[in-house]
């Protein structure tokens, strides 16, 4: 086992597999505080996979995840403790108004609220709709409910999916700002997007590097543009 | 860099169990409509009995404790796909498996709030439909006991079922297949305690054995279902 003190969450030799289908293999890399991780790679190259798979919550795999130098397991929770993670689904139920939402997360996370629950609605842009319910939110805005969560929670990993879907142009630029602040204050973003990012010092990872090469033969045999 | 300042204190259990309790009670209040279903369901079974079998007291009073659980049980199992179906649909049940908390206590939550918006109206609802079915006097204390801790029961019962089912489209049926056989004790215990009160025997028996059903089901229940997210949310 590599222990690199420094390092927050380190992937060794991981490989996914899914439906007889191997989606990528030997990936292996170290988070370090302040880094900005960029996934690459074309539909169903297993972006999102192996977000989950950095979550806990996919473990079809195989290869080492080190949370801190040690693995993963030994302390979940600790782990989940200091974890933020965005998927494509917001997770925000529709019936509750924002407020009620971000309560909600709150208390899953005991609460260590860095900011007023108004104060981060408001840094979303949702100042006034607090108290409305969220089926009468937009997409947009039913984002920026979940995305509040960014300013509410201090944990360094943040791991998002696609997190400026349908995000309007000053939302995507706000938002880069605060990853660009969450990573200066030691904090550590892994994320994919299709957007272009208007970000300095984002380190990338291509999944197509990481297809076993028969996926990468057939594409070509088959005429398949990557 | 150092990242001492990351290291966040441990979360609370208790204070994770009780923001899931309000939030699902919560929005159990903001779906009446979903939330009365069981109960009106309840309601009218027991009403169209006499009307369709036969308005005599004394054969609805032998009918009444059978008839009052089985709709009981029922409406319990109608109850139960809805438990873990939104969250599932929506992601915050994604959001639930990567919280810091055990998933244990979790569950727990989910479903204690799912008792006390089907099962204790249940219960409550009870002694009035026993009324309708002229159930005799000494029926009414062991019915609303027998159903208080049943449906304790059936709830966390159904919820390893409603967990295992929920990553289907249409696992209604499925469900009802799953967790009938492990209801069928229950009814057996409970509709038999109701009526051996009638009778005028001791039901200490049978509210044991319920008794023990619900505590074995309260440590074993909520691990099953949590082990059951888990696989659903893996696929």
């Amino acid at each position: 086992m590599i222990a690199l003190t420094d390092s927050l969450l380190d992937v060794i030799d991981l490989s996914c597999k899914r439906d007889q289908r191997s989606l990528f293999e030997g990936l292996t890399h170290t988070f370090c505080p302040g880094d900005i991780v960029q996934i690459e790679g074309p539909n169903g190259s297993g972006k999102t996979s192996l977000l989950r798979i950095l979550t806990g919550v996919c473990s079809d795999y195989q290869g080492d995840i080190l949370w801190r130098g040690q693995s993963f397991f030994t302390d979940r929770l600790d782990y989940l403790n200091h974890l933020l993670y965005l998927g494509h689904l917001p997770g925000v139920k529709k019936s509750l108004t924002p407020r009620e939402n971000l309560h909600w997360c709150s208390g899953m996370n005991s609460g260590h609220l860095q900011i007023p629950i108004l104060d981060a609605l408001e840094e979303v842009g949702l100042a006034g709709f607090e108290d409305t319910p969220c089926h009468h939110l937009s997409a947009g805005q039913l984002r920026r409910v979940a995305l509040a969560r960014l300013y509410l929670t201090p944990t360094p990993v943040w791991i998002l999916d696609e997190p400026f879907t349908a995000i309007d142009k000053s939302g995507v630029g706000k938002l880069e700002t605060l990853l660009c602040e969450h990573a200066a204050g030691g904090g550590c973003v892994i994320m994919t997007t299709h957007q272009e990012l208007a970000l300095e010092g984002v380190d990338k990872i291509n999944l197509r590097d990481y297809q076993p090469k028969l996926v990468q033969w057939q594409q070509e045999e088959w005429g398949i543009d990557v | 860099m150092s990242n001492t300042k990351f290291y966040l204190p441990a979360p609370s259990a208790a204070a994770g169990f009780v923001a899931m309790l309000k939030r699902d009670l919560l929005l159990s209040y903001r779906h009446k409509g979903e939330l009365a279903n069981p109960l009106i369901f309840f309601l009218m079974v027991v009403t169209m009995v006499p009307l369709g079998i036969s308005p005599d007291p004394q054969f609805l009073a032998s009918l009444a404790p059978g008839m009052i659980w089985v709709v009981a049980l029922l409406a319990s199992l109608l109850s139960m796909d809805v438990l873990f179906r939104s969250d599932f649909d929506d992601g915050s049940l994604e959001q639930l498996l990567i919280s810091p908390q055990p998933l244990y206590f979790m569950v727990l939550a989910k479903v204690l709030a799912h008792w006390m918006v089907t099962g204790l109206p249940l219960t409550l609802a009870a002694p009035l439909l026993g009324v309708m079915l002229a159930l005799p006097e000494g029926g009414y204390m062991p019915l609303c006991l027998t159903l208080l801790i049943g449906t304790a029961s059936l709830s966390l019962i159904g919820a390893v079922g409603a967990a295992l089912t929920v990553a289907l489209r249409k696992g209604g049926l499925l469900l009802s297949l799953i967790i009938m056989p492990l209801y069928i004790p229950i009814l057996i215990f409970g509709a038999s305690a109701v009526s051996n009160a009638i009778d005028g025997f001791a039901i200490m028996g049978q509210l044991a054995v319920l008794g023990a059903f619900a505590a074995v089901a309260i440590v074993l229940a909520p691990i099953a279902a949590a082990g059951a997210l888990r696989v659903a949310i893996n696929g």
